[in-house]
This record gives structure tokens, sequence and C-alpha cells, in this order.
């Protein structure tokens, strides 16, 4: 320990204490890693606890028929088989385990009548696959992971928000940061580090996401010089609320849907028959959200520039058993009784496919020493993910990722960090207190916001696209100049400095990529490209800092083996 | 467009006041969007805990005109505007700055708790009927309004003795799970202190997720305290048949 910074050492380090961070340190625990979570809210509150439909994992107790293959198939078919193969292929396997591993850890999924877990609908999922409590599976699970960790002795290091990769060589060596509430500033030391950071939603206006979802991994990760993947997949969820303003974006969930909601125009017009008259309301995300756009744009939009989505000729009482959430929420927040009329809702962008590029066995990143999982990394979902299979990705590969970070610090020595590149992650951290006279960093995220929203939505075009990455320039300038004003204590402003700048980072990515692909693929649509490449489909994006600037390449995909081959083309 | 003044509490552990801000009130707004206005206009460094912004999370906790809400669910038309809305930090956690307290009191109460323990060789069968119960005790949020309001915390402070009634919300749901075999009474009435509570259900009043913290989690607590502690006749049946849990 110094005056100007506090040490601490562990075996494995892991940024994010959402589902996958915490069931990564619960594995690494497992191998007699010393593990340290570091989290940038309280234990429980990381943006895993508000998934709301479920986690998908064929378990087959509702319809008998389903198996690790149909959720492998389905899960490429929602990705339009951009997917890591492999990953679909373990996530469709090992789910099935990690939900009853929760189950024996605590966790109260809503039952059958015969006493097994209820599973539900969900779009793309060609069986009942959801295991659910109610529609709030995401508290659920996230609770059940906190206690089992805590139980087993993990130290946390809550409100502490890390702003720099450490490095020993090429190898990634641990990590710095800030406690957010006195401001001081702490040094990790690790022999592996794991990022569960989560996505990136903030940098737009309308969003889902939290306040904590600004890419901070993926940023991380790029600064220290690992690859990221196929960053140009964002995915809007089609029900986000549109009314009143202040709510605008919050979800509703998919299980609205999955328990028999319908969407309906201003007409009354079920417009799902136009667009997927066999899976309707039940077609994957990215088709339902575009047709919602659709049917905005072209003048039949709810009376606030939404969609109708009605449950309510279902039972009053079904509805407030299977939905509770969604009854409270309408009926506070926008004073809608969700079991007398309908909801109105939008696309709001929910969910980041791309990310840190990982190994399927192992989540090993492209650095020696850094490993990923959860949303902030990439390839199971392709280029749209299915709902559910985001809970149970954090559980199948944050268990991967922990024992792969467990075992690697198991032979490793403990890392040496140079001065220098402490010192320079503190002058960072100190300089929006030195610079007088600059911008409020509120400002610029506002204008982050506009331009992804505006340029880089559901829908783009090269010429938006080009646009967006000028823009991105000047923000970036601008950021470089924010001032901050009081103390290091719990300060949002100075905070937001440092989300904004993985934020900036992460929507050049997004908007470099989009530019790339010259196609329309699951959630990534062209205006100008709206066909799908055949030839495009078998390629992925990699982005990588060189020399201090982002550079995109395109890498084949793997083949697929002949016996998964088989797979998908069954049925 | 209205316009509505919060008089927030702004400061610190050693030193505080109360400042006004203005804010336009939109439609739909609640109190956690004009806190955020302000943050974004007016007081970049106003502290304030939230994640969700949905009533999923319970990060945002505080005092609006002396009633302990989550400020994400606190309508802004539901409030006078006509007077300040008075927005402070809950009183029974220390101050750090501004609307944020130190909660990490709850987080080593909660490691007091013994864990969930499965029956061995269970089938793990487990039906809606039974598990409704405890499905309501695993709703809460972890706001910690309940223990902001709880007054044996709020105005006796006995923190080192009384777990307060998130913990036994907890507590209660392990104690009913249908496949759970520890026994946990004598550290829910050592430990968590739960003699201390008297029932005035305040916890009850304030909880955003409706739990029936106070009829069904600390009365039926309570209830098997008293059975283990001073029910004679089943202190004998337990002697004889040598059952932890009669």
């Amino acid at each position: 320990m110094t005056d100007r910074f506090e040490t601490h050492e562990h075996d494995v380090l892991i940024i994010g204490a959402g589902g996958a961070g915490l069931r990564a340190a619960i594995e690494a625990l497992k191998f007699g890693a010393k593990v340290g979570v570091v989290c940038k809210s309280l234990l429980g509150k990381a943006h895993t606890v508000m998934a709301e439909g479920g986690i998908a994992a064929a378990m087959g107790n509702v319809d008998s028929a389903d198996g690790w293959k149909p959720h492998f198939r389905d899960t490429m078919r929602g990705g339009k088989m951009l997917n890591n193969w492999r990953m679909a292929q373990l996530h469709a396997q090992e789910s099935i385990e990690r939900v009853k591993e929760l189950e024996q850890w605590g966790a109260l999924f809503d039952r059958t009548d015969n006493g097994n877990i209820l599973q539900r609908a969900f779009g793309g999922h060609t069986y009942k696959r959801l295991c659910h409590v109610g529609d709030r599976t995401g508290l659920e699970m996230i609770r059940t992971l906190q206690d089992r960790g805590v139980q087993l002795g993990v130290d946390v290091y809550m409100e502490c928000t890390i702003t720099r990769l450490m490095k020993d060589g090429d190898r990634v060596a641990g990590a710095f940061g800030y406690w957010r509430e006195q401001g001081r500033f702490v040094l990790f030391k690790a022999k592996s580090v794991i990022i569960c950071t989560g996505g990136i939603g903030k940098a737009w206006k309308i969003t889902s996401n939290s306040w904590e979802c600004t890419g901070d991994g993926m940023a991380l990760a790029y600064y220290a010089g690992a690859e990221l993947l196929d960053m140009e997949f964002v995915q809007f969820h089609p029900t986000g609320m549109v009314w009143p303003p202040g709510v605008q974006g919050i979800l509703v969930t998919e299980a609205v849907r999955g328990e028999g909601g319908i969407l309906r125009n201003k007409n009354g017009e079920r417009f799902m028959e136009k667009y997927d008259p066999k899976r309707m309301e039940l077609s994957t995300r990215d088709v339902v959200a575009r047709s919602i756009y659709t049917e905005v744009k072209e003048g039949r939009g709810s009376e606030h520039g939404g969609a109708y989505l009605d449950i309510s000729h279902k039972p009053a009482e079904v509805v407030k058993k299977k939905l509770p959430s969604m009854y409270h929420q309408f009926k506070g927040l926008a004073d809608v009784d969700i079991t007398k009329g309908p909801m109105e809702v939008g696309p709001t962008c929910h969910y980041m496919m791309g990310g840190i590029k990982v190994d399927a066995e192992t989540a090993a990143s492209t650095l020696p020493g850094l490993y990923a999982a959860g949303e902030a990394a990439a390839g199971l979902h392709g280029a749209n993910r299915l709902g559910g299979n985001s809970l149970s990705d954090l559980v199948v590969f944050g268990r991967r990722a922990g024992e792969a970070a467990a075992k690697y610090a198991q032979s490793a020595s403990m890392p040496k960090i140079d001065e220098a590149q402490v010192s320079a992650a503190e002058r960072e951290l100190l300089a929006p207190f030195e610079r007088q006279g600059g911008e409020s960093p509120y400002a610029v995220h506002r204008d982050l916001q506009d331009t992804m929203q505006s340029l880089v939505g559901i829908f783009r075009v090269e010429d938006d696209l080009k646009k967006a990455l000028a823009a991105l320039l000047t923000l970036k300038e601008r950021a470089a100049k924010v001032s901050v004003e009081g103390s290091r204590m719990f300060n949002p402003g100075w905070h937001l400095a440092f989300d904004l700048r993985n934020m900036l980072t992460v929507s050049e990515a997004v908007a470099t990529a989009a530019l790339a692909r010259r196609e329309s693929r699951g959630a990534h649509s062209r205006i100008d490209c709206p066909e799908t490449d055949p030839v495009c489909g078998k390629e992925n994006h990699i982005i990588k800092d060189v020399n201090g600037k982002m550079s995109l390449s395109t890498v084949p995909k793997g083949p697929l083996p002949e016996d998964l081959q088989k797979i998908l083309e069954e049925a | 467009m209205a316009e509505a003044t919060l008089n927030i509490f702004r400061g610190d552990s050693t030193n505080g006041k109360r400042v006004d801000y203005k804010v336009d009130v939109t439609p739909g707004m609640v109190v956690l969007d004009a806190l955020h206005a302000i943050q974004g206009h007016q007081a970049p460094d106003l502290a304030v805990r939230w994640n969700c912004k949905a009533g999923k999370c319970g990060s945002c906790s505080a005092e609006v005109n002396g009633r302990p809400r989550l400020t994400c669910k606190t309508r802004m038309d539901s409030l006078p505007l006509d007077r300040p809305i008075t927005v402070s930090p809950m009183k029974t956690f220390p101050v750090i700055k501004d609307l944020v307290t130190d909660v990490s009191w709850n987080y080593a109460v909660n490691k007091k708790i013994t864990p969930f323990t499965p029956k061995k060789d269970t089938d793990w069968k487990m039906y809606q009927q039974d598990i409704d119960r405890v499905q309501e005790f695993r709703k809460c949020i972890e706001c910690f309004l309940c223990q902001n309001v709880c007054h044996v915390l709020r105005d006796h402070d006995v923190k080192d003795k009384f777990g307060g009634p998130r913990f036994f919300v907890r507590a209660a749901s392990l104690e009913m799970h249908p496949l759970d075999v520890a026994d946990r009474v004598p550290m829910i009435k050592e430990e968590l202190g739960i003699g201390y509570c008297n029932i005035t259900k305040c916890c009850t009043e304030v909880c955003p997720e409706e739990i029936h913290i106070t009829d069904n989690a600390i009365i039926p607590l309570k209830e098997r305290v008293v059975d283990e502690y001073y029910d004679p006749i089943l202190r004998i049946v337990r002697k004889i048949t040598g059952a932890k849990k009669a």
C-alpha cells in the first residue's frame, strides 16, 4: 500500500458481478484459486437482475421432444449462421446442467404440475424451453449466484471501477481503477483476468440498459490489444416502453408474447401476419423489431409512435401471476392496466452480440491471461440472439471461463506491473479535474446517444454510418477535454468521463464494422444492401488496435463439422 | 410545462446543507428522472445510486418528502408541486455523499445466515403450491427500505444485535424452502435478534415488492423461535425423537 493507491493480489480477478462474473467466480474458487470480483455497483444490482423472461435450456420438461440438437439449431438459425458453432453446441448441451445446478444452489423456478421446472415459449425457440420465475428470472439467478459466491468466500470489491488493464509484456497482469465512494485508486495484480462487464446499451438514447452498460470490458480489452469480434451486431429488443417519455426504452419482457400477447397497429391489424405469418409474435427479435419500426414509419403506429401489445384477452389472474412486474410497471409508470387494455411498445437498444473474441472451450481472449464471458464476449449469438439464450450464456461460459482462468493461474507466476503503466493510469484519472472550463461529460454523452440513435440504429445506410464515424471523431475530441467539478468522492460526473471514453471506443467499433458489412443479416439491416449475402455470411469481422488506430479485418469462419451440419438440415 | 423544486441534501458524513434545484416536469416523470436532469444540467457531482430505473434492482432508495421510496417508482405527478419536494438519504445508514449511504452493514448481516442446505439424495421435485410462499420472499430486490424504516434500526440503532426485516425475509425463504434441512432458529433468535421486532409492520408498508414481511416472514419465524425455545411439550417430543425440527 502506498498513499497513492492500495494494492490487492489475486490468482483470478473478475471484472463484473453479473451472472457471468459470479458463475466464473464460483468455478474458479472450486479450483482453489484466490478470486476477487470487482463491480461498479453494489453486489446483486448488476444488469442480470433486469432479465425477465427466462433461461433457455432444452430440458424437455414441457415439450419432451426438445433436446440440445433443436436448441443448437434454433440458436444457429436465430443467429443467421454467423454464430461460432462450437459455442452454440456447448451452450445447448451444457445449459441443462447449469440450470439444474442453479436449482441445487437454491433457485426456485416456477413448476410444472408434476414438480419439474416449468418452461415457456419464446421467440425463435421451437419448443417451450425457457425456465423462469414469473417475469423476474434474472433476479432469481443473480441472488442464487450471489449467495453461493458469498458462501464459498469470494472477495467482492463493490462500487469499484476499472479504467485500465495492466500488462506484463504481452500478458495481462491485473487492472487499475478507483473506488467510487471515496475516489481512492486501487491496483489489482492478478495471474489471470476475466472480463464479465456486459454490454454497451448506454451509447444509445432509447435503451433497456442501466447506467453500467458502457462497454467497459470491450474497451479495456481493446486498449490492451485484444481482438473484438462482429461488433456490428447490436440487438434492438422489439418491445420497450414508449410512453411516457421518462420510461422510454424500459424493457417489456418477451414473455408477454410468450404467454400469448398479440401485436397490433393503430388500425387494429395483427401486422406480424405480413412479416412472419408462421411464427407471428414469436418470430426472432430482429424481425419483430423491424416490423414494429416499419409499421410506425409507414404511419400505422400507436398514439405515441409504437405498436400495441395486448395480453388482456387472458384472465387477469393469469397475467398477474405470470407477468407480475409488467403489471406493476405499466400500472405505476404509465397508468395502464395491462389486464384490461394494450401496452404501447417500440424497439429499444438491448443487447450486444459482438464483443471480445474468445475461444469456445476456454473463453480465452487473444491476449494471454485474459478471458471474457457473457455479453462482453462474442460468438455464441451470431447476428441475432434468441431471448433466453443470454442467461444460459452467462452460466455456461462463465463456468468455462472460471475454470480456464483458474487453471492458467495455477501454472503462472504472479506477473510484474511496471510503475510507468500505473502512473499513466493515475494521470488519466486525475486529468478531468485539472482541466478547467471544459464541457460536462453529460453534454458529450447526450450527443453520443443522439448520434448512435439516429445514425447507427435498426436500419443502417452507408451515408449515415460515415456521418456517425465523423461525428464520433468530434465527440472523442470533446470527451478528451471534459472537465469535472467537485471532489473525487462519489462524483458521477467524474465517473461518466471514463465510461464515456469506453462508450466512444465501442461505438466507433460498432459503426466501423457496420460500414464494412455490406449485407443485411440478423440485427444488422442495411437499407443500401438489403439482401443477405452468402459470401459475407462466411466472414467474421475482427477489430483491433493497430498502432493507436482502429483497424478492421475480415476473417473466414471455420467450416461446420458434418454432424452439426446434419442437425441444421433436419426439420 | 410545470416546474418543480427539489430540495436535496448535499454533503457528506461531516457536513451538509440543503440545496434547491428547479426542474421542468415532463409527463410521467419520476423523481429519479428529476435527479438525472439535475446531474445532467446543474450539478454533475450530485451523488445518486441507481441502476435499472425500472423498480427491479433496488438501488435508488431515498426519502422523498420524508417517505422512504424507490425514486424510480415515485411519480412527480403524485407529489404536490406547490412546495419543494425534499429528497434525503436513507436515515438509518451513514451518509457517504448526498443521497448515497453506506449500506455495507447489510452485506455483513447476510453472511451470518446459514446458506441453503438441501436434503441429501433428493430428486428435486417441488410443487408450485409448496414454493409459492418462498417465491414471495425471493421477490426482494434488496432496496433496504424496510431496514431504513424499521424503528429498531432507525431509532434505536441496535445494528450489532438485530438483523432487520430484510434478513428475516431471507431467513424465511431458506427455512420454508421445501428441500432445505438446516435449522436456522437459534441463529434467528440469537444473531438476528428477532425478539426485538414488535411487529409494527412499518417494513411491510414500505416494501416496493409488496412482500408481506411481517405476516408471512417475521411472525412465522417468531413462532418457530417460540416453539423451539419456549414450548415445553415440543421440547420433550424433540428430546425423545431426537428431531431437530418438530
